[in-house]
């Protein structure tokens, strides 16, 4: 539900979102989280607790891995925001993670998958070759509790020879 | 029929909805929008126990925005159990909508349903309420005792066995052959306690209540058990079952805590109230206090042996705590004691007293395991405990005494899921190559030997535990399905089973995909609509693939012959001749027609019709999978940190209909048994407030947390199920438990007996011992 906009504390915030230039009036108390599913109706990106501590909401800002649900919407001006939506392979189909999560079985519920792919994606971007330690530590903010994580890790893992 | 001829089922068919979700396509409950959606807040009960004298909602409905404020007076009183189960439900009608007391900390109190979540926030802080304060019970035993305050002192309540002693539910059973112990060399009795666990599903409970063109009231909603909340919303808002609609989109995970009616009735009573369409969505706080727990336990247990293995005599009493309500109260209890006892061959008396609970905390109910996780944590230790006494290895006590195939075991019919159980003897097993094949990864003998030379403050052991669990409720459960055919071949399979993130819609296409030869993605699986799909109980008590399974088997097969009824007029061959392969109606005689055709004659040429069929599945039988579970622990005795080395599980479910999908769902059953082991707990004020309601402060295993950790299925055919599957989603959650406090005494000698196996525990475990 759209919070009553009060002009008192709007600001024009313009941002990309997933390639594209963004134009919105928002409340300086608004939350990226609430302006991607509710504002933008990009619904991909989830609420797992609110509170920065599931990762069920981790989207990219200007590369970055962070939590939607601990920004404001107004902290994206002039950056550029990618979305699970926005995450695609190079010919524009399917990212070499969302095609390993789907054939390693890595995907239960999903809940957590776009989050867990968003986290992934931000980690081998930096680092291509970062290895299970390493990519173990970096999925230390998505909780998941459907898998045991021993499917998504070897995704992430299979994925890397992919990109 | 072997698993070698199978070619859509026993193969890693990719899950169905897998790339609409890892795409972040809109799927769940809350991913969809409906033009003026009001949002619902309800006001928790900041007491423990305490009566409303008084409500004052006018301020509250003052607050711009606010549509509607909902106290017990302007509902009707209902008494019904949120447990959803088949009807009549086994568990105590002690619940209301709304009530006029409140009996634990996060109790629903009010509800409000405004056009902003800033709005229904600011009206729950106008409400006025009264409260004339109770005294509180937090604790089992203190609840039974006489003159202990009563938390369902209402006249209305119904089949609360005792309330008068806060008891929500009691059995017990006994096998009686001669004298207690009096074979036994050995005997022990010792007891283990399980504390208040959270299912943390990462999606929180959501439900949104909408109106439909008609005015029907649409219930979309994140539920295990859709059938089961029409009846019950019917029943507790006094509407009839046709003016609703409950649809179940994907779900984020459940575990148990969706086999609930928790959300729905007051989501639609707001949307009967305001004419609008309502969400309610629980924190995670909120989900943390006020929806369903796992039932906290102490199991007492007595048992004894002789010399050479055999298993003489075995008492199992336990009381769960159920908190302020009893769903599921009776039958976590009893399969406590029924998925547990039958495991090994006792050979002269059994004996099984259960009591839950109530008590002024936060309300227990189904959770992955059932019961089972409470029971074998006391089973499979005394087991241990038992072997070292004889001087036998645990495995090969284990070994000389599991049941075996054909064997039954009296606990089967005398214990059901709230009634009386059914007689069955095993029909399938693979417990043996599982408990090989785990053996020989976690290298027993080798690291046994090796294990035996250690010295200095750090040690390892090795610890071992065997499960089983059910197939679905015998006699109980029931599933449907129709499946019709489409003009290319396809076919639409309307289910009523509820995949809650688990993969079942896939593993169904699978099964009804081997049928009609072709591949699983010509099935197009709806599933869980209750305008559309036909009945299914949900899921719940591992049934999905044994009963739905089942019954989408059935429907297939009718399907089937059908399809050969038109191939053989259009080959012109006889019946018997003819099979359903690639996509083909085939003949002995190599002429064939594709199934397009079949369609397309049935729907347009000859003796037009509708090729489709629905079928149920009832079973008589739940024949239990088999698990062997092996820990390599590390256990540091100067600080009493634990850390797994490595975890091997080896589950017999029959034939894996989706090997990927069966490996995945005991994975996570696993991880979620550890994380039960060494961290899980809810803290408690001393009023029964939560003090670690966030993920933050209530601890579950991440992805670095997580210790090596390897599932192997062990194939085997049971010819109850369909294509020789079994149930596999919830025995992984029990084994850790056991598992790791066998193998934490095989390295420094002590025994742990309440979790979590927090290192301060340990400490204490081994200073006691010192
Ligand atoms: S919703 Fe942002 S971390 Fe959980
Ligand atoms: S797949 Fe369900 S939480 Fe990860």
């Amino acid at each position: 539900m759209m919070k009553d906009k009060n002009p008192h504390f709007s600001f024009r915030l313009s941002c990309l979102v997933n390639g594209q230039e963004t134009e919105r009036e928002i409340e300086s108390s608004r939350s990226l989280l609430e302006f991607i599913r509710e504002d933008l109706g990009l619904k991909g990106t989830k609420e797992g607790c609110g509170e920065g501590e599931c990762g069920a909401c981790l989207v990219l800002v200007d590369g970055k891995a962070v939590n939607a649900c601990l920004m404001t919407a107004l902290q994206l001006q002039g950056k550029e925001l990618v979305t699970i939506e926005g995450i695609k392979g190079r010919d524009g189909g399917l990212h070499p993670l969302q095609k390993t999560f789907m054939a390693e079985g890595a995907v239960q519920c999903g809940f957590c998958t776009p989050g867990l792919i968003v986290a992934s994606e931000a980690l081998l971007r930096r680092n291509p070759r970062a290895t299970l330690g390493e990519i173990k530590l970096e999925l230390t903010g998505n909780l998941c509790r459907c898998t045991g994580y021993e499917k998504v890790l070897s995704a992430v893992e299979k994925a890397k020879k992919l990109l | 029929m072997d698993a070698k001829d199978l070619k859509v089922v026993n193969k890693p068919v990719v899950k169905m909805d897998s790339m609409g979700l890892a795409c972040g396509e809109p799927a769940f409950t809350d991913d969809v929008e409906f033009k003026g959606l009001l949002t619902a807040k309800i006001l928790w009960s900041p007491h423990a126990h305490a009566r409303i004298k008084k409500i004052d909602v006018s301020a509250a409905l003052k607050v711009p925005g606010v549509k509607a404020v909902l106290t017990y007076k302007d509902l009707p009183r209902v008494p019904h159990t949120t447990a959803g189960q088949g009807y009549p439900e086994p568990s105590p009608y002690d619940t209301y909508t709304l009530d006029n007391k409140v009996r634990f900390v996060g109790d629903r109190v009010a509800a409000v349903a405004a056009e902003t979540p800033e709005a229904a926030q600011e009206a729950l802080s106008r409400i006025k309420v009264d409260y004339e304060i109770l005294p509180a019970v937090l604790d089992t035993a203190e609840a039974m005792k006489e003159g202990a305050p009563v938390i369902h002192d209402e006249e209305d309540s119904k089949n609360i066995p005792d309330a008068k002693h806060n008891i929500a539910a009691k059995f017990e059973f006994q096998v009686k052959n001669g004298e207690w112990f009096k074979e036994a060399d050995f005997v022990f009795e010792h007891t283990w306690s399980i504390p208040y666990l959270q299912h943390c599903a990462l999606e929180p409970h959501v439900t949104i209540a909408h109106f439909d063109n008609a005015g029907r009231l649409v219930l979309r909603t994140s539920t295990q058990v859709p059938f089961h909340v029409r009846r019950i919303v019917a029943q507790a808002l006094k509407i009839p079952v046709k003016k609703i609609r409950v649809v179940k989109p994907r779900i984020g995970g459940g575990f148990g805590s969706k086999q609930e009616v928790l959300l729905e009735d007051i989501t639609a009573a707001l949307a009967l109230k305001t004419g609008r369409p309502v969400k309610l969505e629980y924190t995670r706080k909120e989900t943390f206090i006020s929806s369903r727990t796992r039932h906290p336990s102490r199991v007492r247990m007595k048992a004894g042996v002789k010399k050479d293995g055999t298993i003489t005599d075995a008492a199992m009493e336990i009381t769960l705590n159920t908190g302020a309500y009893g769903s599921h109260a009776l039958t976590v209890m009893m399969c406590a004691g029924s998925h547990t006892l039958p495991m090994y061959r006792i050979k002269n008396n059994i004996r099984f007293v259960g009591k839950s609970v109530y008590t002024n905390m936060p309300v227990a109910g189904a959770y992955r395991g059932y019961g089972a996780t409470q029971g074998f944590f006391a089973w499979e230790c005394l087991m241990d405990m038992m072997a070292a006494k004889i001087g036998m290895d645990p495995v090969e006590f284990r070994k000389m005494n599991y049941i075996k195939l054909g064997e039954g075991s009296p606990v089967f019919k005398a214990m059901g899921e709230g009634r009386e159980g059914v007689e069955q003897v095993i029909t399938s097993t693979g417990l043996f190559e599982a408990i090989e094949k785990g053996v020989d990864e976690i290298k027993w003998t080798e690291k046994k030997a090796e294990y035996a030379k250690q010295t200095g403050p750090i040690r390892r052991g090795l610890g071992a535990a065997c499960m089983m669990q059910g197939s679905g409720i015998p006699e109980v459960d029931m599933a449907s399905a129709t499946i019709k055919m489409n003009e290319d071949g396809s076919f639409n399979l309307l289910a009523g089973a509820a995949d809650l993130g688990t993969g079942s819609d896939t593993v169904l296409a699978q099964i009804a995909a081997e049928v009609l030869g072709i591949k699983a993605d010509d099935i197009i699986v709806t599933s869980s609509d209750t305008d559309i799909t036909p009945f299914d109980v949900g899921a719940y008590a591992s049934s999905t693939t044994f009963i739905s399974g089942g019954a989408v088997k059935k429907a297939a097969e009718k399907v089937r012959d059908m399809i050969i009824e038109v191939g053989a007029r259009i080959l012109d061959e006889k019946k018997e001749d003819l099979r359903l392969e690639c996509g083909k109606v085939v003949s002995k005689s190599g002429a064939s027609c594709p199934l397009s055709e079949v369609a397309n004659t049935s729907l347009y040429y000859y003796n037009q019709h509708q090729i489709t069929a629905s079928a149920s599945h009832f079973a008589q039988s739940s024949p239990p999978p088999f698990q062997a579970n092996f820990a390599d622990v590390e256990v540091d005795t100067e600080t009493g940190v634990v850390k797994i080395l490595d975890y091997v599980s080896c589950v017999d479910c029959g034939t894996a209909i989706n090997p990927v999908l069966a490996e995945g769902q005991n994975d996570g059953a696993v991880l979620n048994g550890i994380s039960h082991t060494l961290s899980e707990e809810m803290e408690f004020s001393s009023n029964g407030t939560p003090l670690n309601a966030s993920f933050r402060r209530y601890k579950i295993l991440s992805a670095a947390d997580t210790p090596r950790l390897r599932t192997f299925i062990i194939p085997t055919w049971e010819p109850a199920g369909p294509f020789g599957a079994k149930s596999v989603s919830e025995i992984g959650i029990n084994g850790p438990l056991p598992a790791v406090a066998n193998a934490i005494y095989d390295a420094c000698g002590v025994w742990l007996f309440d979790a979590p196996f927090t290192p301060d525990r340990v400490l204490k475990a081994i200073k006691q011992r010192r």
